[in-house]
């Protein structure tokens, strides 16, 4: 459960970085006012590039709707934790500096095409989005709040897994999480699940799988172990298209791959079926 | 087969036999060398495993002759009516269930199955379940929800199995699918870790009221040699991972995730396979006899608070 393994796709190199973005999966040199319109979707291969947890928000939730939830919860450090770089408090410290985030995930409600909606949105940046006792909490008061108010809950993962930095802890927010969204099924409140690139590790085989529907951005990378330790274990080579969103679909594991751009207006349309009567 | 801390006990060990063979043998008296040598085993025994650390528990967590499933089935059960299949698509050997009478009470048994000779191990894939297994098991789950028959689930994997064709059939569905549904389960649920807790492979069978630990299992979120490939990019750093994850039954304790550590013998359960069994009986029992009281309701909101406290995140 890694949360950092990366997943074999080239770092954006930036000759030029003022004009121009190279896609992360096929390395075309695309024009930057391109690929800021086109919402970080690389126009030649269709992936579609990891973003953080606010520039998602925006892109589904109404314009001044959104209310912020759980924003008092951080990162902790139950196991005291060192490992040859140095003390994990120091580097949870530097990824908060960096992303301006406390935690791997942003948690709050607002409203899509006027529904009221909880939203846990993970974001990659944040310690390789890790499931940590903090991410792990924010999600199941989220997930209760939502059950209080009865409004659908949506998570959109972005995680390489569990935090090992948080050892056992962070993998009993598998356990954690999952018996919330439990609840929410018991409430017959709805739970949909976007799983985007990367979604792997713990957090595939927690919440991120058990959405009512489960719906999957274009080419993300999905999968319960790391390619190189299956390739190690079974000593042949895996299928290109393995533990893609596509190879997902089509092993029945995802209910549709939708682009980025039609994300809001899908979960719009879902909505309507989830709707309270 | 000794572990390497283990090899001076060994030696001493091996003395003391000699010597009594030579006892009954001749009419030479070698009592006196015994005891001489029975004071410094225990004496040696006790400096060795005084300086044993997480890494060494590690080891003996996968000790050759450690008991495993089998043998606690064997050993606490006068019956063992083991169930087969998913449902789905088939019988997967590393994790195995069924009902089973443990000293009186009838209960669901599920587990992982590691084997013992080479024939069963790679029958049960060492341990390492695919979706099959963990989708088994939610099958006798659910069945001891319906007779209303509590669950005892034993622990001890290295972690579920990463191939191409558990992925392909959803090895991190069948999971999550078992965190969800376990969590909702109207009867007791007792884990026992007694060997490895590899991971989402043991957190898949691993949602109870009550988990207890035996004092030399490990449970971790990834195995020390994982965590030290990627955090210290050296698997040879496998003793300072394990140290810093914090991996032993009375680390999980002072974090609120295990209950109670059920003690070993000096040494290890192999050292004495029967009395560690009838100890996880007599434990299993107590805790038995106690969840069988509370109802579905109590049942299922304590279990959901005991998770829920796990990671409470409280302002310093
Ligand atoms: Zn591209």
């Amino acid at each position: 459960m890694a949360w950092f393994r990366k997943s074999g796709r080239k770092r954006v190199e930036t000759a030029d970085s003022d004009l121009w973005t190279i896609c992360p999966s096929c390395s075309a040199h695309i024009y930057k006012q391109e690929w800021e319109d086109g919402l970080k979707v690389c126009p030649k291969c269709n992936y579609h590039a990891r973003i953080g947890c606010t520039e998602r928000r925006d892109l589904i939730i109404d314009k001044g709707t959104w209310r912020e939830y759980a924003a008092h919860v951080t990162t902790s450090d139950p196991l005291d934790f060192s490992d040859a770089k140095g003390p994990y408090k120091e580097k949870a410290a530097a990824a908060k500096a960096k992303t301006g985030l406390k935690e791997s995930v942003l948690t709050g409600d607002g409203k899509i095409g006027g529904i009221p909606v909880s939203m846990a949105i993970m974001d990659f940046r944040f310690l390789g989005g890790s499931l940590s006792g903090g991410c792990g909490e924010k999600i199941t008061l989220t997930a209760e709040h939502a059950g209080r108010h009865r409004w659908p809950f949506i998570i959109f993962s972005a995680s390489g897994g569990a935090r090992m930095h948080e050892g056992i802890v962070s993998l009993m927010q598998m356990a954690k999480t999952c018996a919330a969204i439990a609840r929410l099924n018991d409430l017959g409140v709805p739970f949909i699940s976007v799983l985007t690139d990367p979604t792997t590790g713990g957090v595939s085989a927690s919440y991120a799988m058990m959405g009512d529907i489960n719906i999957a951005e274009p080419r993300a990378l999905i999968g319960f172990a790391g390619r190189r330790v299956i390739e190690q274990t079974i000593k042949q080579k895996l299928p290109d298209d393995f533990q893609t969103a596509e190879y997902l679909l089509e092993h029945g594991f995802v209910d549709h791959i939708v682009s980025r751009k039609d994300m809001k207006e899908f979960l719009h349309r879902v909505l309507q079926y989830g709707k309270r009567r | 087969m000794a572990l390497d801390f283990e090899k001076p006990l060994e030696e001493i060990e091996s003395r003391i036999a000699e010597l009594r063979r030579l006892n009954e043998k001749s009419d030479a008296d070698f009592d006196t060398e015994i005891a001489a040598l029975e004071k410094k085993l225990r004496s040696t025994s006790k400096r060795v495993y005084s300086r044993i650390g997480s890494w060494e528990t590690v080891q003996i967590a996968r000790h050759a002759e450690r008991p495993l499933l089998r043998d606690y089935i064997a050993g606490l059960c006068s019956e063992f009516l083991e169930l087969h299949g998913d449902r789905c698509f088939g019988d997967d050997q590393g994790i195995i269930g069924g009902f089973a009478t443990l000293r009186q009470h009838r209960v669901m048994i599920i587990g992982h199955q590691k084997g013992k000779t080479v024939e069963e191990k790679i029958k049960a894939n060492f341990g390492m379940a695919s979706p099959d297994g963990y989708r088994k098991a939610m099958r006798l789950m659910n069945l001891a929800a319906k007779y209303k028959l509590p669950i005892v689930s034993f622990i001890d994997t290295p972690g579920a199995y990463p191939g191409l064709e558990a992925e392909a059939r959803g090895q991190a569905e069948a999971i999550a699918r078992n965190l969800t549904e376990m969590s909702k389960l109207p009867v007791p649920v007792i884990v026992v870790v007694t060997g490895e807790g590899g991971s989402g492979g043991a957190i898949g069978i691993g949602v109870g009221n009550v988990v207890l630990m035996l004092s030399n299992a490990v449970y971790s979120v990834i195995s020390p040699e994982g965590c030290a490939a990627i955090l210290w990019r050296d698997k040879e750093k496998a003793p300072e991972a394990a140290a810093a994850l914090k991996i032993t039954a009375e680390d999980l304790t002072k974090l609120g995730i295990v209950d109670e550590i059920i003690p070993e013998p000096t040494g290890g359960a192999h050292r004495n396979a029967e009395g560690t069994i009838e100890t996880v009986g007599d434990t299993i029992v107590k805790h038995l006899r106690r969840l069988k009281r509370m109802s579905a309701r109590r049942l299922i909101d304590q279990r959901y608070d005991k998770y829920s406290k796990i990671g409470r995140f409280k302002k310093k």
